[in-house]
């Protein structure tokens, strides 16, 4: 990879560092460093050297074959892409209203939103830590906003726990960590932990828990205003006489535990999900359209390749144009950069080396849903005080996730009634015809939400098995395949290279796409200037 | 398994009853949807077990309701009228493993499961191979 000796060599000397003098003098040497958390992405790419007038096909315009297009542009290569859609972008996708949309099968939807509402059927948050996309739309001005991962007072929902009504996260997250932070105190008060913790830090471990677990003076976790501060209140404090809050009567630990509600508080925890998180203002494909503009002219659109040939003087590649279907056409250049789904490619006849195809072979692609719904009003703003964040249930819909801009306002809103990802669910709902993955989206939605029944207008669902440019949503490695296939799926292949989320260590990200299209042209460039 | 069948027959009833208040689906939508039955599974693997339940949930939403596949950018194969169901093991090592972009449902259907759904497509959609895959080639498919 790009810059690996360099990065190698200061990880031996922090790993001498750690060995001679502890932990805690490394995080100092590597925090001196600069790179405790240390992003695989330095910078904007730097391709020194004349390709001498070489060009590249690249094919497929979604955010790997764009970045890589205007890198190798940028290096003074001729850069033409096709493109299998009518528009740029692929997965970083936006269905606003007007929009029309063809699944396989031939189910065709218009999005009847009002403007201004969306829903993003593909990628929809961007992690801090994926500092090349973020990169990328700082130089390209697209404007970001937050997207918000933890609501603490949007719902935790399963349907056999609490006669079926949905819980706050706030209070179920309170409640566990306050009656584990308790359990933990009366063992450490019992001399039970004497082995593990010295008597010093037993003390400190106690002061710990009170101040982590919202407990009282004697160490418990019970219905009074400290756990309040936490769990919020049954009335809230306010104003004037009798203004005082009341607390509420915490959740038993029973009773969240068989509820299995603390499934989704890691949801919360994982590194891809922690705050802050971003959404591009007004969609995601704010990006890939800003991409397409910084590249102009050199998209061939509604191109369906149908043949990738190579020899030792360069590729050509076979398409057919959609509005000529009949007619065969041809595009030729040196070198070509490959972004096509791994679940389309492995279709296609292909010259490259038994070993390439043996990695393009070996990746099922996931099942994945997303469904948006126009409701008359924002209710879930306006009665139940959730302003962005994520709903999780055990329904089949897995989730409802509100919008993160447009706030407080008065008019129609959307939400997203559904995302499935992998599962039987995903599956189950692919099968259905979009009108019924619509229907039951709301059904299942009004468990959590009443309202729905008399607020729902009207709703688009996509399941990705049925996008016909990408049969199905990412590439879905299994260790044993990665561990077999993934360094050959990634290797320059005479005059091709494959890049997209498929081949790179994010999968279904789009950072990921990104970050595998910067190591793919990096890498053809060494081989050009070389050669 | 009992728990299966339990969230099973729960996720029908909340469907029956609750399609029944439902008052407009979606609008001008093609596939206008009428309510009707469906089973939903509650974890991770299918709890359909007959084999026309399983095509309909799940091969379907490739492979479409009348087996005969999709054209996109890549394409779903036909099932329809297909020669390669005549060997029983071959569809079984299929659904099973996956192929290429095809996910695998080893862990997602029991033998009997898998049986049933092969069964199903060797006996519909132009197929006619009488000769039945049972549980037990499937669970020897799986070595």
């Amino acid at each position: 990879m790009h810059g690996e000796a360099l990065v190698t060599s200061r990880r031996d000397l922090l790993s001498l560092i750690g060995a001679m003098a502890g932990s805690a003098a490394m995080y100092h040497a590597m925090t001196s460093l600069g790179f405790a958390s240390e992003s695989p992405y330095k910078g904007p790419i730097r391709l020194d050297g004349d390709p001498k007038g070489a060009s590249v096909l690249v094919l497929g315009a979604g955010l790997a074959g764009m970045t890589a297009a205007l890198e190798l542009r940028k290096a003074g290569y001729k850069v033409e892409i096709l493109e299998y859609n009518g528009r740029a972008g692929g997965r970083n996708w936006t269905l606003r209203g007007g929009d029309s949309f063809t699944e396989l099968g031939g189910f065709r939807q218009t999005c009847e939103f009002e403007s201004g509402l969306y829903v993003n059927p593909g990628p929809w948050r961007i992690p801090y830590h994926h500092r090349a996309l973020l990169d990328y739309c700082k130089r390209f001005n697209v404007a970001l906003e937050p997207f918000i991962q933890l609501n603490h007072n949007a719902f935790l929902h399963a349907s056999r726990a609490f006669g079926g009504a949905p819980q706050r996260i706030r209070s179920v997250k309170a409640d566990f960590q306050g009656q584990i932070a308790e359990l933990l105190a009366k063992v450490a008060m019992q001399s039970r932990l004497d082995a593990a913790v010295t008597k010093e830090d037993q003390e400190l471990l106690l002061q710990a828990l009170r101040s982590w677990g919202a407990l009282d003076r004697d160490y418990g976790y019970n219905a009074n205003l400290i756990s309040a501060e936490f769990r919020g209140y049954a009335r809230d404090p306010g104003g004037g006489i009798g203004a005082e809050g009341a607390p509420g009567k915490p959740v038993g630990l029973t009773d969240i535990l068989r509820s299995r509600l603390w499934r989704y508080l890691q949801s919360f925890a994982h590194y891809n999900f922690q705050t802050t998180m971003f959404q591009p203002v007004g969609g995601m494909d704010m990006i890939g359209k800003a991409f397409a503009r910084e590249l102009g002219g050199p998209i061939r659109f509604n191109a369906r390749v149908t043949q990738i040939k190579q020899d030792d003087r360069g590729v050509t590649v076979n398409y057919v144009d959609a509005a000529r279907p009949g007619e065969q056409r041809q595009a030729s250049a040196d070198w070509c950069v490959c972004t096509i789904p791994l679940s389309v490619l492995s279709q296609l006849p292909l010259d490259v080396s038994a070993k390439m195809k043996s990695a393009i072979d070996a990746v099922p692609y996931a099942a994945s849903v997303k469904i948006g719904l126009q409701f008359k009003r924002r209710f879930w703003e306006e009665d139940e005080a959730i302003y962005g964040g994520i709903s999780y249930t055990d329904l089949p819909i897995r989730q409802i996730a509100y919008p993160n801009s447009g706030f407080n306002r008065t008019g129609k809103g959307v939400l997203l009634g559904a995302y499935l990802y992998n599962g039987a669910n995903a599956f189950e709902f692919t099968a259905m015809p979009p009108a019924e993955r619509v229907a039951r989206a709301v059904e299942f939605g009004a468990a959590i939400h009443p309202q729905y029944k008399e607020e729902f207008e009207n709703g688009v669902a996509v399941a990705w098995h049925r996008v016909p440019f990408t049969l199905g949503c990412s590439g879905d490695w299994s260790e044993e395949a990665r561990a077999a296939h993934y360094d050959d799926l990634c290797q320059i292949d005479g005059r091709i290279v494959l890049a997209g989320e498929h081949a790179s260590q994010l999968p279904a990200w789009q950072e990921g796409a990104i970050l595998s299209a910067l190591d793919a042209v990096v890498r053809l460039h060494e081989r050009v200037v070389r050669t | 398994m009992s728990a299966c069948r339990q969230d099973r027959l729960h996720w029908r009833l909340i469907v029956a009853i609750s399609l029944a208040l439902l008052p407009v689906a979606a609008g001008s939508q093609n596939g206008a949807f009428s309510p009707g039955e469906r089973t939903f599974s509650s974890g991770y693997r299918f709890v359909e077990m007959s084999g026309e339940e399983l095509f309909v949930n799940v091969c379907q939403g490739c492979h479409m309701g009348d087996g005969a596949g999709a054209v996109g950018a890549g394409a779903y194969p036909s099932l329809a009228a297909d020669a390669n169901l005549e060997a029983g093991g071959y569809p079984v090592y299929l659904v099973l493993r996956g192929r290429r972009g095809m996910p695998p449902f080893a862990d997602m259907m029991s033998d009997d499961q898998v049986a049933a759904v092969v069964n199903y497509l060797r006996t519909h959609f132009g197929n006619n191979f009488q000769d039945m895959v049972t549980a037990k080639d499937v669970r020897d498919a799986r070595q």
